[in-house]
Protein backbone atom coordinates (compact mmCIF):
# COMPACT_ATOMS: atom_id res chain seq x y z
CA UNK A 1 0.00 0.00 0.00
CA UNK A 2 3.01 2.42 -0.56
CA UNK A 3 0.97 4.11 -3.17
CA UNK A 4 -0.98 6.07 -0.47
CA UNK A 5 2.25 8.11 0.11
CA UNK A 6 0.95 9.71 -3.00
CA UNK A 7 2.46 11.05 -6.82
CA UNK A 8 5.63 10.78 -7.49
CA UNK A 9 7.54 14.13 -7.94
CA UNK A 10 7.58 15.71 -11.02
CA UNK A 11 4.51 15.52 -13.47
CA UNK A 12 5.13 14.48 -17.32
CA UNK A 13 5.07 18.01 -18.95
CA UNK A 14 2.47 16.60 -22.02
CA UNK A 15 -0.69 17.27 -19.34
CA UNK A 16 -1.75 20.77 -18.06
CA UNK A 17 0.02 21.48 -14.46
CA UNK A 18 -3.06 21.51 -12.64
CA UNK A 19 -5.10 18.53 -13.85
CA UNK A 20 -2.04 16.15 -12.83
CA UNK A 21 -2.15 18.07 -9.38
CA UNK A 22 -5.66 17.48 -9.20
CA UNK A 23 -5.89 13.88 -9.69
CA UNK A 24 -2.67 13.12 -8.09
CA UNK A 25 -3.55 14.79 -5.00
CA UNK A 26 -6.68 12.93 -4.99
CA UNK A 27 -5.17 9.67 -5.24
CA UNK A 28 -3.35 9.80 -2.00
CA UNK A 29 -6.93 9.77 -0.31
CA UNK A 30 -8.08 6.76 -2.54
CA UNK A 31 -6.63 3.89 -0.57
CA UNK A 32 -8.50 5.07 2.40
CA UNK A 33 -12.11 5.56 0.77
CA UNK A 34 -11.80 2.00 -1.24
CA UNK A 35 -10.91 0.66 2.64
CA UNK A 36 -13.98 2.62 3.94
CA UNK A 37 -16.49 1.49 0.83
CA UNK A 38 -15.38 -2.36 1.62
CA UNK A 39 -15.26 -2.53 5.31
CA UNK A 40 -17.86 0.10 6.35
CA UNK A 41 -20.01 1.28 3.77
CA UNK A 42 -21.01 -1.16 1.58
CA UNK A 43 -21.61 -4.20 4.71
CA UNK A 44 -23.88 -1.49 6.12
CA UNK A 45 -25.65 0.17 2.93
CA UNK A 46 -26.14 -4.23 2.20
CA UNK A 47 -28.18 -4.69 5.54
CA UNK A 48 -29.79 -1.09 5.33
CA UNK A 49 -31.02 -1.99 1.54
CA UNK A 50 -32.04 -5.63 2.85
CA UNK A 51 -34.02 -4.45 5.53
CA UNK A 52 -36.49 -2.79 3.00
CA UNK A 53 -36.56 -5.58 0.88
CA UNK A 54 -38.77 -8.82 0.97
CA UNK A 55 -37.41 -12.76 -0.25
CA UNK A 56 -37.46 -11.60 -3.73
CA UNK A 57 -35.49 -8.09 -3.31
CA UNK A 58 -38.75 -6.27 -4.32
CA UNK A 59 -39.16 -3.36 -1.84
CA UNK A 60 -41.59 -4.03 1.36
CA UNK A 61 -42.06 -2.34 4.92
CA UNK A 62 -43.23 -6.08 6.17
CA UNK A 63 -39.62 -6.36 7.87
CA UNK A 64 -39.50 -2.94 9.64
CA UNK A 65 -43.15 -3.57 11.18
CA UNK A 66 -42.36 -7.30 12.09
CA UNK A 67 -39.38 -5.69 14.44
CA UNK A 68 -42.66 -4.88 16.78
CA UNK A 69 -43.88 -8.34 17.58
CA UNK A 70 -43.88 -9.64 20.99
CA UNK A 71 -40.72 -11.65 21.43
CA UNK A 72 -38.74 -8.70 18.95
CA UNK A 73 -39.69 -5.63 20.51
CA UNK A 74 -38.96 -7.24 23.96
CA UNK A 75 -35.60 -7.75 23.05
CA UNK A 76 -35.36 -4.76 22.02
CA UNK A 77 -36.69 -2.93 24.71
CA UNK A 78 -34.13 -4.96 27.18
CA UNK A 79 -31.25 -4.10 25.53
CA UNK A 80 -32.56 -0.46 25.87
CA UNK A 81 -33.52 -0.83 29.33
CA UNK A 82 -30.13 -2.60 30.45
CA UNK A 83 -27.89 0.31 28.24
CA UNK A 84 -29.92 3.35 29.94
CA UNK A 85 -29.92 1.43 33.36
CA UNK A 86 -26.00 1.18 32.95
CA UNK A 87 -25.37 4.44 31.29
CA UNK A 88 -27.36 6.54 33.55
CA UNK A 89 -25.68 4.74 36.13
CA UNK A 90 -21.80 4.99 34.87
CA UNK A 91 -22.35 8.65 33.63
CA UNK A 92 -23.54 9.75 37.75
CA UNK A 93 -20.95 7.84 39.65
CA UNK A 94 -18.24 8.05 37.01
CA UNK A 95 -19.53 11.85 37.10
CA UNK A 96 -19.00 12.27 40.96
CA UNK A 97 -15.68 10.45 40.89
CA UNK A 98 -14.16 12.50 38.66
CA UNK A 99 -15.60 15.01 40.11
CA UNK A 100 -14.19 14.49 43.38
CA UNK A 101 -10.90 13.43 42.11
CA UNK A 102 -10.20 16.75 40.21
CA UNK A 103 -11.98 19.00 41.73
CA UNK A 104 -12.36 17.71 45.44
CA UNK A 105 -9.06 19.06 46.88
CA UNK A 106 -7.86 15.60 47.23
CA UNK A 107 -3.71 14.52 47.41
CA UNK A 108 -2.18 15.29 43.73
CA UNK A 109 -1.46 11.27 43.18
CA UNK A 110 -5.41 10.70 42.79
CA UNK A 111 -6.04 12.19 39.62
CA UNK A 112 -3.49 10.57 37.56
CA UNK A 113 -3.67 7.60 39.00
CA UNK A 114 -7.64 7.28 38.55
CA UNK A 115 -6.76 8.30 34.93
CA UNK A 116 -5.12 4.75 34.39
CA UNK A 117 -6.99 3.13 35.92
CA UNK A 118 -9.79 4.33 34.27
CA UNK A 119 -8.07 3.51 31.05
CA UNK A 120 -7.45 -0.19 32.29
CA UNK A 121 -10.74 -0.95 33.68
CA UNK A 122 -12.53 0.84 30.16
CA UNK A 123 -10.89 -1.88 28.15
CA UNK A 124 -11.86 -4.51 30.50
CA UNK A 125 -15.07 -5.85 28.94
CA UNK A 126 -16.17 -8.15 27.13
CA UNK A 127 -15.62 -12.52 28.02
CA UNK A 128 -13.18 -11.82 30.83
CA UNK A 129 -15.54 -9.30 32.32
CA UNK A 130 -18.49 -11.77 32.41
CA UNK A 131 -16.18 -14.39 34.43
CA UNK A 132 -14.48 -11.76 37.11
CA UNK A 133 -18.86 -10.87 38.23
CA UNK A 134 -19.36 -14.58 37.96
CA UNK A 135 -16.40 -15.20 41.24
CA UNK A 136 -17.37 -12.31 42.34
CA UNK A 137 -21.77 -12.50 42.67
CA UNK A 138 -22.30 -15.50 41.29
CA UNK A 139 -23.91 -18.09 43.19
CA UNK A 140 -20.96 -19.22 45.14
CA UNK A 141 -18.87 -16.12 44.61
CA UNK A 142 -16.54 -14.26 47.06
CA UNK A 143 -19.06 -11.45 47.66
CA UNK A 144 -22.33 -13.90 47.98
CA UNK A 145 -20.48 -16.21 50.02
CA UNK A 146 -19.42 -13.40 52.08
CA UNK A 147 -22.69 -11.77 53.13
CA UNK A 148 -23.91 -14.74 53.63
CA UNK A 149 -21.12 -15.42 55.88
CA UNK A 150 -21.03 -12.42 57.83
CA UNK A 151 -24.43 -11.42 57.49
CA UNK A 152 -26.51 -14.80 57.30
CA UNK A 153 -27.71 -12.61 54.24
CA UNK A 154 -28.05 -14.16 50.74
CA UNK A 155 -28.76 -11.97 48.23
CA UNK A 156 -29.92 -14.90 45.44
CA UNK A 157 -32.92 -15.87 48.03
CA UNK A 158 -33.34 -11.97 48.33
CA UNK A 159 -34.54 -12.07 44.71
CA UNK A 160 -31.16 -10.94 43.29
CA UNK A 161 -29.89 -12.50 40.07
CA UNK A 162 -26.46 -11.35 38.39
CA UNK A 163 -28.02 -13.55 34.83
CA UNK A 164 -30.92 -10.97 34.57
CA UNK A 165 -31.55 -6.86 33.82
CA UNK A 166 -29.88 -5.69 37.38
CA UNK A 167 -27.01 -7.99 37.00
CA UNK A 168 -26.13 -6.88 33.63
CA UNK A 169 -26.33 -3.64 34.09
CA UNK A 170 -24.18 -3.57 37.18
CA UNK A 171 -21.76 -5.84 34.92
CA UNK A 172 -21.50 -3.25 32.46
CA UNK A 173 -21.37 -0.25 34.77
CA UNK A 174 -17.63 -2.27 35.24
CA UNK A 175 -16.08 -0.23 32.00
CA UNK A 176 -19.01 2.54 31.77
CA UNK A 177 -17.49 4.37 34.87
CA UNK A 178 -14.20 4.65 34.24
CA UNK A 179 -15.45 5.61 30.24
CA UNK A 180 -17.44 8.31 31.75
CA UNK A 181 -14.57 9.56 34.10
CA UNK A 182 -12.39 9.41 31.02
CA UNK A 183 -14.40 11.29 28.92
CA UNK A 184 -16.17 14.11 30.95
CA UNK A 185 -12.95 14.94 32.94
CA UNK A 186 -12.06 17.90 30.32
CA UNK A 187 -15.53 19.13 30.71
CA UNK A 188 -14.87 19.71 34.91
CA UNK A 189 -11.47 20.96 34.04
CA UNK A 190 -13.14 23.89 32.29
CA UNK A 191 -15.40 24.66 35.10
CA UNK A 192 -13.57 27.77 36.77
CA UNK A 193 -12.56 28.36 40.12
CA UNK A 194 -13.43 31.95 39.90
CA UNK A 195 -17.00 30.95 38.80
CA UNK A 196 -17.58 29.24 42.30
CA UNK A 197 -15.68 32.05 43.82
CA UNK A 198 -17.77 35.02 41.93
CA UNK A 199 -21.00 32.97 43.08
CA UNK A 200 -20.11 32.33 46.50
CA UNK A 201 -19.02 36.46 46.97
CA UNK A 202 -22.75 37.28 45.68
CA UNK A 203 -24.19 35.15 48.54
CA UNK A 204 -25.12 31.98 46.48
CA UNK A 205 -24.89 28.53 48.84
CA UNK A 206 -23.59 25.37 47.12
CA UNK A 207 -27.00 23.92 46.26
CA UNK A 208 -27.43 27.17 44.13
CA UNK A 209 -23.77 27.26 42.39
CA UNK A 210 -24.58 23.63 41.32
CA UNK A 211 -28.42 24.62 40.15
CA UNK A 212 -28.07 27.50 38.87
CA UNK A 213 -24.07 27.94 37.10
CA UNK A 214 -22.36 24.42 37.35
CA UNK A 215 -25.16 22.41 36.16
CA UNK A 216 -26.28 24.65 32.97
CA UNK A 217 -22.47 24.42 31.89
CA UNK A 218 -22.09 20.69 32.27
CA UNK A 219 -25.84 19.45 31.05
CA UNK A 220 -24.81 19.32 27.41
CA UNK A 221 -21.70 17.24 28.44
CA UNK A 222 -22.95 14.97 30.69
CA UNK A 223 -26.44 14.29 28.66
CA UNK A 224 -23.79 13.83 25.35
CA UNK A 225 -21.61 11.37 27.37
CA UNK A 226 -24.63 9.60 28.84
CA UNK A 227 -25.67 9.15 25.42
CA UNK A 228 -22.06 7.93 24.29
CA UNK A 229 -22.12 5.12 26.50
CA UNK A 230 -25.54 3.73 25.95
CA UNK A 231 -24.35 3.08 21.96
CA UNK A 232 -21.75 2.16 23.98
CA UNK A 233 -23.98 -0.84 25.62
CA UNK A 234 -26.33 -1.26 23.09
CA UNK A 235 -23.84 -2.84 20.83
CA UNK A 236 -22.16 -5.30 23.30
CA UNK A 237 -22.38 -9.29 22.82
CA UNK A 238 -19.32 -10.63 24.49
CA UNK A 239 -20.15 -10.00 28.15
CA UNK A 240 -23.74 -10.96 27.99
CA UNK A 241 -23.04 -14.00 25.87
CA UNK A 242 -20.51 -15.27 28.36
CA UNK A 243 -22.39 -13.88 31.06
CA UNK A 244 -25.88 -15.23 30.46
CA UNK A 245 -25.31 -17.70 27.23
CA UNK A 246 -29.26 -17.18 26.10
CA UNK A 247 -31.05 -16.94 29.32
CA UNK A 248 -31.17 -12.86 28.35
CA UNK A 249 -32.76 -11.94 25.39
CA UNK A 250 -31.16 -8.74 24.44
CA UNK A 251 -31.13 -7.66 21.41
CA UNK A 252 -27.47 -8.37 20.46
CA UNK A 253 -27.89 -11.85 21.48
CA UNK A 254 -31.00 -12.58 19.29
CA UNK A 255 -29.06 -10.90 15.93
CA UNK A 256 -25.86 -13.24 17.29
CA UNK A 257 -28.32 -16.02 17.05
CA UNK A 258 -29.59 -15.38 14.07
CA UNK A 259 -26.50 -14.67 11.66
CA UNK A 260 -25.76 -18.36 13.42
CA UNK A 261 -28.59 -19.79 12.36
CA UNK A 262 -31.41 -17.87 11.18
CA UNK A 263 -33.84 -18.23 14.09
CA UNK A 264 -36.09 -15.27 12.34
CA UNK A 265 -36.52 -17.63 9.52
CA UNK A 266 -36.28 -14.93 7.39
CA UNK A 267 -33.24 -13.58 6.36
CA UNK A 268 -34.73 -10.13 5.47
CA UNK A 269 -36.01 -9.49 8.93
CA UNK A 270 -32.26 -10.10 10.63
CA UNK A 271 -31.46 -7.10 8.36
CA UNK A 272 -34.12 -5.25 9.78
CA UNK A 273 -33.15 -6.42 13.48
CA UNK A 274 -29.26 -4.49 12.38
CA UNK A 275 -31.19 -1.67 10.90
CA UNK A 276 -32.77 -0.82 14.30
CA UNK A 277 -29.79 -1.43 16.28
CA UNK A 278 -27.75 1.12 13.66
CA UNK A 279 -30.90 3.39 14.04
CA UNK A 280 -30.66 3.50 17.66
CA UNK A 281 -26.45 3.59 18.04
CA UNK A 282 -26.52 6.50 14.96
CA UNK A 283 -29.59 8.63 16.90
CA UNK A 284 -27.97 8.38 20.10
CA UNK A 285 -24.17 9.42 18.71
CA UNK A 286 -25.82 12.29 16.54
CA UNK A 287 -27.08 13.99 19.64
CA UNK A 288 -23.90 13.08 21.39
CA UNK A 289 -22.07 14.93 18.65
CA UNK A 290 -24.49 17.71 18.54
CA UNK A 291 -24.48 18.07 22.51
CA UNK A 292 -20.72 18.35 22.24
CA UNK A 293 -20.80 21.47 20.03
CA UNK A 294 -23.06 22.93 22.08
CA UNK A 295 -20.65 22.60 25.60
CA UNK A 296 -17.72 23.26 23.87
CA UNK A 297 -18.30 26.84 23.83
CA UNK A 298 -18.03 26.76 27.60
CA UNK A 299 -15.42 23.96 27.86
CA UNK A 300 -12.16 24.35 26.56
CA UNK B 1 -14.05 22.75 52.95
CA UNK B 2 -13.23 19.77 55.37
CA UNK B 3 -16.32 17.80 54.85
CA UNK B 4 -16.07 18.20 51.26
CA UNK B 5 -12.60 17.00 51.19
CA UNK B 6 -13.92 13.71 53.48
CA UNK B 7 -16.74 12.91 50.99
CA UNK B 8 -14.57 13.04 48.10
CA UNK B 9 -12.12 10.68 49.98
CA UNK B 10 -15.49 8.27 50.70
CA UNK B 11 -16.47 8.19 47.10
CA UNK B 12 -13.28 7.50 46.00
CA UNK B 13 -12.59 4.64 48.19
CA UNK B 14 -15.96 3.24 47.23
CA UNK B 15 -15.14 4.00 43.75
CA UNK B 16 -12.34 2.00 44.67
CA UNK B 17 -13.81 -1.18 46.26
CA UNK B 18 -16.30 -1.45 43.38
CA UNK B 19 -13.54 -1.91 41.00
CA UNK B 20 -11.17 -4.05 42.97
CA UNK B 21 -13.69 -6.40 44.46
CA UNK B 22 -14.54 -8.43 41.49
CA UNK B 23 -10.70 -8.47 40.68
CA UNK B 24 -10.16 -9.85 44.18
CA UNK B 25 -13.16 -12.13 43.86
CA UNK B 26 -12.06 -13.23 40.80
CA UNK B 27 -8.21 -13.98 41.85
CA UNK B 28 -9.49 -15.95 45.24
CA UNK B 29 -11.88 -18.09 42.85
CA UNK B 30 -8.88 -19.20 40.68
CA UNK B 31 -7.38 -20.47 43.16
CA UNK B 32 -10.10 -22.74 44.59
CA UNK B 33 -9.33 -25.54 42.20
CA UNK B 34 -8.27 -28.14 44.60
CA UNK B 35 -10.85 -28.09 47.71
CA UNK B 36 -9.84 -26.79 50.77
CA UNK B 37 -6.23 -25.63 50.25
CA UNK B 38 -5.50 -22.39 48.01
CA UNK B 39 -3.11 -23.46 44.59
CA UNK B 40 -2.59 -22.38 41.12
CA UNK B 41 -3.95 -25.65 39.49
CA UNK B 42 -5.79 -23.61 37.99
CA UNK B 43 -3.37 -21.38 36.28
CA UNK B 44 -1.19 -24.73 35.56
CA UNK B 45 -4.05 -26.24 33.86
CA UNK B 46 -4.84 -23.49 31.52
CA UNK B 47 -1.63 -22.68 30.63
CA UNK B 48 -0.64 -26.11 30.06
CA UNK B 49 -3.81 -26.15 27.27
CA UNK B 50 -2.53 -26.61 23.82
CA UNK B 51 -4.99 -24.74 22.44
CA UNK B 52 -4.25 -21.47 25.10
CA UNK B 53 -1.01 -21.38 23.05
CA UNK B 54 -2.58 -22.18 20.22
CA UNK B 55 -5.32 -18.98 20.37
CA UNK B 56 -3.19 -16.81 21.83
CA UNK B 57 -0.71 -17.02 19.26
CA UNK B 58 -3.31 -16.61 16.70
CA UNK B 59 -4.49 -13.71 17.94
CA UNK B 60 -1.44 -12.18 18.95
CA UNK B 61 -0.19 -12.53 15.28
CA UNK B 62 -3.40 -11.36 14.19
CA UNK B 63 -3.27 -8.26 16.45
CA UNK B 64 0.35 -7.36 15.04
CA UNK B 65 -0.87 -7.93 11.19
CA UNK B 66 -3.74 -5.35 12.45
CA UNK B 67 -1.15 -3.08 13.55
CA UNK B 68 0.87 -2.80 10.89
CA UNK B 69 -2.03 -2.56 8.40
CA UNK B 70 -3.53 0.17 10.52
CA UNK B 71 -0.24 2.13 10.32
CA UNK B 72 0.33 1.76 6.73
CA UNK B 73 -3.54 2.76 6.05
CA UNK B 74 -3.85 5.50 8.72
CA UNK B 75 -0.72 7.40 8.73
CA UNK B 76 -0.01 8.25 4.88
CA UNK B 77 -4.04 9.22 4.87
CA UNK B 78 -4.10 11.48 8.02
CA UNK B 79 -0.44 13.09 6.58
CA UNK B 80 -1.85 13.37 3.58
CA UNK B 81 -5.68 14.79 4.74
CA UNK B 82 -3.82 17.20 6.73
CA UNK B 83 -1.39 18.43 3.94
CA UNK B 84 -3.56 18.59 0.65
CA UNK B 85 -6.63 17.54 1.66
CA UNK B 86 -7.67 19.79 4.50
CA UNK B 87 -11.13 19.73 2.84
CA UNK B 88 -12.04 16.47 3.23
CA UNK B 89 -11.42 15.88 7.07
CA UNK B 90 -14.78 16.23 8.31
CA UNK B 91 -15.39 13.62 6.13
CA UNK B 92 -12.68 11.11 6.87
CA UNK B 93 -13.17 12.01 10.56
CA UNK B 94 -16.95 11.33 9.92
CA UNK B 95 -15.82 8.36 8.81
CA UNK B 96 -13.12 6.98 11.02
CA UNK B 97 -15.80 7.42 14.05
CA UNK B 98 -18.45 5.06 12.50
CA UNK B 99 -16.67 2.18 13.97
CA UNK B 100 -18.29 3.70 17.41
CA UNK B 101 -21.64 4.18 15.81
CA UNK B 102 -22.18 0.56 14.16
CA UNK B 103 -22.09 -2.02 16.76
CA UNK B 104 -19.28 -4.50 15.60
CA UNK B 105 -22.12 -7.04 15.26
CA UNK B 106 -23.75 -5.67 12.41
CA UNK B 107 -20.63 -5.15 10.78
CA UNK B 108 -19.41 -8.53 10.92
CA UNK B 109 -22.82 -9.69 9.29
CA UNK B 110 -22.82 -7.30 7.07
CA UNK B 111 -19.08 -9.05 5.89
CA UNK B 112 -20.87 -12.80 6.31
CA UNK B 113 -23.36 -11.47 3.46
CA UNK B 114 -21.46 -9.42 0.75
CA UNK B 115 -18.23 -11.45 1.12
CA UNK B 116 -19.77 -15.14 1.31
CA UNK B 117 -18.32 -17.67 -0.85
CA UNK B 118 -20.95 -16.94 -3.62
CA UNK B 119 -19.54 -13.20 -3.85
CA UNK B 120 -17.24 -11.33 -6.00
CA UNK B 121 -15.13 -11.61 -3.70
CA UNK B 122 -15.06 -14.66 -1.65
CA UNK B 123 -13.68 -13.62 1.44
CA UNK B 124 -15.20 -16.64 3.54
CA UNK B 125 -14.69 -18.68 0.79
CA UNK B 126 -10.84 -20.15 2.59
CA UNK B 127 -9.80 -20.40 6.09
CA UNK B 128 -6.89 -18.35 4.78
CA UNK B 129 -8.60 -15.24 3.27
CA UNK B 130 -11.13 -15.32 6.53
CA UNK B 131 -8.05 -14.36 8.43
CA UNK B 132 -7.82 -11.79 6.35
CA UNK B 133 -11.21 -11.04 7.07
CA UNK B 134 -10.54 -10.65 10.41
CA UNK B 135 -8.08 -8.86 10.06
CA UNK B 136 -9.88 -6.09 8.08
CA UNK B 137 -12.27 -5.99 10.52
CA UNK B 138 -10.07 -5.44 12.95
CA UNK B 139 -8.43 -2.61 11.44
CA UNK B 140 -12.11 -1.12 11.23
CA UNK B 141 -12.28 -1.74 15.13
CA UNK B 142 -9.45 0.04 15.69
CA UNK B 143 -9.78 2.89 13.03
CA UNK B 144 -11.40 5.77 15.22
CA UNK B 145 -8.94 5.08 18.05
CA UNK B 146 -5.97 4.83 15.47
CA UNK B 147 -6.85 7.85 13.20
CA UNK B 148 -7.33 9.66 16.59
CA UNK B 149 -4.19 9.02 18.29
CA UNK B 150 -2.11 9.71 14.59
CA UNK B 151 -4.01 12.90 14.26
CA UNK B 152 -3.55 14.21 17.49
CA UNK B 153 0.40 13.23 16.85
CA UNK B 154 0.56 15.43 13.47
CA UNK B 155 -1.25 18.31 14.77
CA UNK B 156 1.75 18.67 17.35
CA UNK B 157 4.19 18.86 14.47
CA UNK B 158 4.03 20.98 12.06
CA UNK B 159 3.31 18.92 9.04
CA UNK B 160 4.11 21.39 6.06
CA UNK B 161 7.28 23.02 7.22
CA UNK B 162 8.85 19.35 7.45
CA UNK B 163 7.79 18.29 4.24
CA UNK B 164 9.10 21.31 2.62
CA UNK B 165 11.99 20.78 4.24
CA UNK B 166 12.67 17.22 3.54
CA UNK B 167 11.79 17.36 -0.08
CA UNK B 168 14.37 20.39 -0.38
CA UNK B 169 16.85 17.97 0.75
CA UNK B 170 16.09 15.70 -2.28
CA UNK B 171 13.96 13.37 -0.55
CA UNK B 172 10.59 11.94 -2.35
CA UNK B 173 7.22 11.09 -0.97
CA UNK B 174 8.31 7.32 0.69
CA UNK B 175 11.55 8.88 2.22
CA UNK B 176 9.17 11.98 3.68
CA UNK B 177 6.82 9.98 5.16
CA UNK B 178 8.89 6.65 6.61
CA UNK B 179 11.84 9.13 7.93
CA UNK B 180 10.61 12.57 8.40
CA UNK B 181 6.95 12.18 9.81
CA UNK B 182 6.80 8.69 10.88
CA UNK B 183 9.55 9.48 13.76
CA UNK B 184 7.83 12.33 14.46
CA UNK B 185 4.68 10.68 15.45
CA UNK B 186 6.12 7.76 16.77
CA UNK B 187 4.32 8.29 20.35
CA UNK B 188 0.85 8.36 18.87
CA UNK B 189 1.78 5.83 16.40
CA UNK B 190 2.62 3.65 19.65
CA UNK B 191 -0.22 4.56 21.80
CA UNK B 192 -2.82 3.66 19.06
CA UNK B 193 -0.84 0.04 18.76
CA UNK B 194 -1.39 -0.55 22.20
CA UNK B 195 -5.17 0.43 22.13
CA UNK B 196 -5.23 -2.27 19.08
CA UNK B 197 -4.15 -5.15 20.74
CA UNK B 198 -6.04 -4.14 24.02
CA UNK B 199 -8.94 -4.54 21.93
CA UNK B 200 -8.14 -7.34 19.84
CA UNK B 201 -6.52 -9.66 21.83
CA UNK B 202 -9.45 -10.64 23.68
CA UNK B 203 -12.52 -9.71 20.68
CA UNK B 204 -15.20 -12.46 20.80
CA UNK B 205 -17.88 -11.43 18.91
CA UNK B 206 -16.09 -10.77 15.46
CA UNK B 207 -13.93 -13.85 15.63
CA UNK B 208 -16.81 -16.12 16.38
CA UNK B 209 -19.15 -15.50 14.08
CA UNK B 210 -16.44 -15.36 11.13
CA UNK B 211 -15.39 -18.80 13.04
CA UNK B 212 -11.88 -18.50 13.67
CA UNK B 213 -9.47 -19.95 16.40
CA UNK B 214 -8.99 -16.62 18.88
CA UNK B 215 -8.76 -16.08 21.88
CA UNK B 216 -11.55 -14.80 21.96
CA UNK B 217 -13.83 -17.55 21.59
CA UNK B 218 -11.49 -19.85 23.46
CA UNK B 219 -12.48 -17.87 27.01
CA UNK B 220 -16.25 -18.15 25.62
CA UNK B 221 -15.98 -21.95 25.31
CA UNK B 222 -13.69 -22.49 28.69
CA UNK B 223 -16.23 -20.37 30.31
CA UNK B 224 -19.55 -22.51 29.42
CA UNK B 225 -17.44 -25.65 30.27
CA UNK B 226 -15.34 -24.92 33.37
CA UNK B 227 -15.39 -24.10 36.69
CA UNK B 228 -12.22 -22.18 38.01
CA UNK B 229 -10.53 -21.75 34.82
CA UNK B 230 -12.39 -19.14 33.52
CA UNK B 231 -11.34 -17.26 36.43
CA UNK B 232 -7.61 -18.05 36.13
CA UNK B 233 -7.77 -16.74 31.85
CA UNK B 234 -9.76 -13.60 33.26
CA UNK B 235 -6.63 -12.45 35.80
CA UNK B 236 -4.61 -13.35 32.74
CA UNK B 237 -6.66 -10.98 30.55
CA UNK B 238 -6.52 -8.29 32.98
CA UNK B 239 -2.19 -8.51 33.01
CA UNK B 240 -2.49 -8.53 29.41
CA UNK B 241 -4.62 -5.24 29.17
CA UNK B 242 -3.16 -3.56 32.03
CA UNK B 243 0.48 -4.21 30.63
CA UNK B 244 -0.78 -2.70 27.47
CA UNK B 245 -2.36 -0.37 28.97
CA UNK B 246 0.56 0.55 31.32
CA UNK B 247 2.86 0.94 28.02
CA UNK B 248 0.76 3.37 26.39
CA UNK B 249 0.87 5.52 29.20
CA UNK B 250 4.58 5.36 29.34
CA UNK B 251 4.45 6.10 25.24
CA UNK B 252 1.84 8.57 25.20
CA UNK B 253 2.01 11.01 28.53
CA UNK B 254 -1.06 13.01 28.46
CA UNK B 255 -2.98 11.53 25.88
CA UNK B 256 -6.06 10.35 27.41
CA UNK B 257 -6.46 6.23 26.90
CA UNK B 258 -10.07 6.80 25.75
CA UNK B 259 -10.93 2.99 25.06
CA UNK B 260 -14.12 0.93 24.45
CA UNK B 261 -14.73 -1.45 21.72
CA UNK B 262 -14.02 -5.19 22.91
CA UNK B 263 -17.44 -6.06 24.85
Amino acid sequence: MAQAAGPAIGPPPAVPSWVSRLSWTWVGAVPFFVFALMFLILPTGFLVVGGFQDGQGHLTFRNLLDLFQPTILSSYLISIKVSAASAIGGAVIGFALAYAAIAGGLSTWVRPTLMTFSGVASNFAGVPLAFAFLATLGRTGLVTALLIKLFGFNIYSAGFNLLSFLGLALTYMYFQIPLMVLIIAPAIDGLKREWREASANLGATTWEYWRYIALPILSPPLLGAALLLFANAFGAVATAYALTGSSLNIVTLVLYAQIRGDVLHNQNLGYALALGMIFLTGMSNAAYIWLRGRSERWVR
Amino acid sequence: MKRGRLGSWLLILAGGLYFFVPLLGTFEFSLRYLRGVYSVEAYRIVLTDPRFGATITYSTVLALATIVVGVVLVVPTAYWIRLRLPGLRPVVEFITLLPLVIPAIVLVFGYLRIYNSTSVLPLTGSERATDLLLMFSYVTLALPYMYRAVDTGLRAINVHTLTEAAQSLGAGWPTTLLRVILPNVRAAVLSGAFLTFAIVIGEFTMASLLDRPAFGPYLQLIGANRAYEPSALAIISFAITWACMGLLQVFARGAPGQVAGTH
